[in-house]
């Protein structure tokens, strides 16, 4: 015990590269950088940028040689609809020379656009089509937002959280019309979503077992 | 195209009238979605000139089944399979990046043997990629043989799959904390034997289609990418190394156990559709080095993590120890919960880097899966590789980019 608490003061544990390195990103996005994380015990580097700096730390990022981020292999969104701005858009990019990847992560909500990166690499386009065809998420600056993996004309956000698992229309072949026709979704049972997430819990308490039951969800009485 | 006497205008009924713009007849043709040399459900919209293509749209989604949405509503376990549907060609290198995107979140060690394994099944599956994608890519070029050989090996490939899943595509046998069982008694050996007999099979081909004049005319200096461009396009896998790019993730960011395995990465000089093709040929040479390595370093042990808090117990202790009859239980209605957190765990699949970005919240279902396919990022670039060219060549390239809709449209 008493080496544990001498050894850090006198050998400070190797800086992790990564740390290092988001730290000099940071440094050299003058602000515009809200937060360095790591995740996963300090596998993976995560910046999140303000979403009005996003084109000058992207360049940043891709022309500095320190960084050199010469491929964004994925840009995705998630929804957090309880946030105030309720859209996360990841980029994940990697850079060839250096053998590194960075996650940078912006806000947004359903009406604010973020801009589009494809001035920086060309090859965004549909990565952002998507977003904008699962999510919503509008970017300014892209020329070619049409919706790539849904239907033409269809209707919503498909990935939102609010957006049912079963869709709101069904398809199917019409033989008088002679053409695909659109119903709205009929389930022939409900769609069975069970709450899987303790079987136990859901037990009703016992007589003679509520304090258990107490325990359980407060934690002992000190 | 065959000749034909050009009739009069006036003579066409109004909707065959090709439209007149300045410099040259132009029209659109519908690529598609129902077309042999398609690979699938692409519709591509192309814009012609006379014969050559101006520009290239291709319309995806026709195959989209809403994956990541599916996924969210489902445990951990239960979202594995909809992974072998992706990527149909080579089921089992989707399973893999899931598998360790839940690991890494998991914070799980894997047994030395399941990983090997691992190694194995995903080089098995990059062969079965490999040997649909050449063939059928001869065959958009006219040649039948090397489709009707290269098949019947896949069937042996898809026997191997059977022998240890169950099934010949939808194997959901790489999980979380390992693989689903170990290998049947023999099976290293029927894999070593057929591993012997490969090359003679890869010599064949070779002789059929690597110099033959017909296919060289149809690919040659056909849809290049230069290492620059094929960098900010997004490209991964052998497309990417066909234009000189030196990049494997297996070696600059190994997973499982290629950080022991020796082998080579070829590399094109070019970037146009022979190089691809190329590349291709000489990566099964290089994944039957590393099956051959696998089988010789594989000792017995177990195949899966013994935490059955993540991995379902065996059978017969089922029967005896009420401790495993419980974790049994759990594990199959209430899944097992993931720690909070979020990674972007990439493998080098057959076609390129295939990522899952995983999002956990704590809870026993994904929070989010985005899937990050390396065929999309290489289909959009079709315009940039087939304009100039001409309608045949849009269907060497195609064929080269070794599409497959399963994983494109998700």
């Amino acid at each position: 015990m008493a080496e544990n608490e001498i050894a850090p003061a006198e050998t400070p544990a190797p800086e992790n590269p990564l740390r290092v390195l988001g730290t000099a990103m940071a440094d050299a996005a003058q602000g515009a950088v809200t937060d360095v994380t790591l995740e996963r015990a300090g596998a993976e580097l995560v910046l999140r940028v303000q979403r009005d700096a996003l084109i000058p730390v992207m360049t940043l990022l891709h022309d500095d040689p320190r960084f050199a981020f010469e491929q964004c292999m994925d840009i995705c969104a998630v929804d957090w609809p309880e946030n105030a701005e309720r859209f996360e858009v990841v980029y994940n990019l990697l850079s060839l020379t250096h053998n590194h990847r960075v996650r940078v992560v912006v806000t947004t909500d359903e009406a604010t656009p973020v801009a589009s990166v494809v001035g920086i690499w060309p090859g965004v386009t549909w990565f952002e089509r998507e977003v904008w065809d699962m999510h919503g998420v509008v970017f300014a600056g892209q020329s070619d937002l049409r919706r790539i993996l849904t239907d033409y004309g269809f209707e919503g956000h498909p990935l939102r959280k609010d957006f049912p698992m079963t869709g709101y229309v069904e398809l199917r072949y019409d033989e008088e019309l002679k053409r695909v026709a659109y119903a709205p979704v009929q389930l022939t049972q409900e769609f069975r979503d069970f709450d899987y997430m303790s079987p136990w819990e859901a037990m009703t308490t016992l007589p003679g077992d509520e304090k258990v039951h107490q325990n359980r969800l407060e934690g002992p009485a000190a | 195209m065959s000749a034909q006497p050009l009739p009069q205008i006036g003579e066409l009924p109004p909707e065959t009238v090709t439209r007149t713009l300045e410099g040259g007849d132009s029209h659109t043709i519908n690529f598609g979605p129902q077309h042999p040399a398609a690979h699938g459900v692409l519709r591509l919209v192309l814009e012609m000139k006379g014969e050559v293509v101006e520009r290239a749209d291709p319309h995806v989604g026709l195959l989209h089944r809403g994956t990541e949405k599916l996924i969210e509503h489902k445990t951990y376990i239960q979202a594995l399979p909809y992974f072998d549907r992706l990527d149909y060609v080579a089921p089992m290198s989707m399973e893999h990046s899931f598998a360790l995107a839940t690991e890494r979140l998991l914070g799980i060690e894997v047994p030395e043997r399941a990983q090997y394994i691992r190694v194995l099944f995903a080089e098995v599956s990059r062969l079965l990629n490999h040997l649909l994608n050449i063939t059928t890519y001869v065959m958009d070029c006219g040649g039948i043989t090397p489709a009707l050989w290269g098949f019947e090996q896949r069937e042996t490939l898809l026997e191997f799959y059977e022998q240890v899943s169950g099934s010949h595509y939808h194997a959901n046998y790489f999980r979380p904390g390992g693989v689903a069982k170990d290998l049947p008694p023999g099976m290293e050996k029927n894999i070593a034997d057929w591993a012997n007999k490969f090359p003679d099979f890869i010599r064949d081909m070779e002789r059929l289609v690597t110099e033959n004049r017909i296919f060289k005319q149809r690919t040659v200096d056909i849809g290049i990418i230069s290492p620059e461009q094929a960098i900010e396009w997004g490209f991964s896998g052998p497309c990417l190394r066909a234009s000189g790019c030196a990049w494997d993730l297996r070696k600059s960011q190994p997973y499982d156990v290629y950080d022991r395995m020796e082998f080579d990465v070829p590399v094109g000089t070019r970037g146009d559709c022979y190089d691809r093709y190329l590349v291709r040929v000489l990566e099964m040479k290089e994944s039957l080095k590393i099956i051959h390595q696998c089988l010789a370093q594989m000792k017995p042990g177990p195949i899966k993590t013994q935490d059955h808090k993540i991995t379902p117990p065996k059978r017969g202790e089922m029967k005896r120890s009420m401790e495993a009859l419980i974790h049994h239980f759990k594990l199959y209605t209430e899944g097992y919960h993931v720690p909070a957190g979020a990674t972007y765990t990439v493998t080098e699949a057959p076609k390129g880097e295939f990522g899952v970005y995983l999002v956990a919240d704590g809870s026993n279902k994904p929070y989010r899966c985005k899937i990050r396919s390396p065929g999309y990022a290489h289909l959009q670039a079709m315009e940039l590789l087939s304009k100039g060219h001409m309608l045949a060549d849009a269907v060497a390239i195609i064929g080269s980019l070794d599409v497959v809709f399963g994983e494109i449209d998700r």
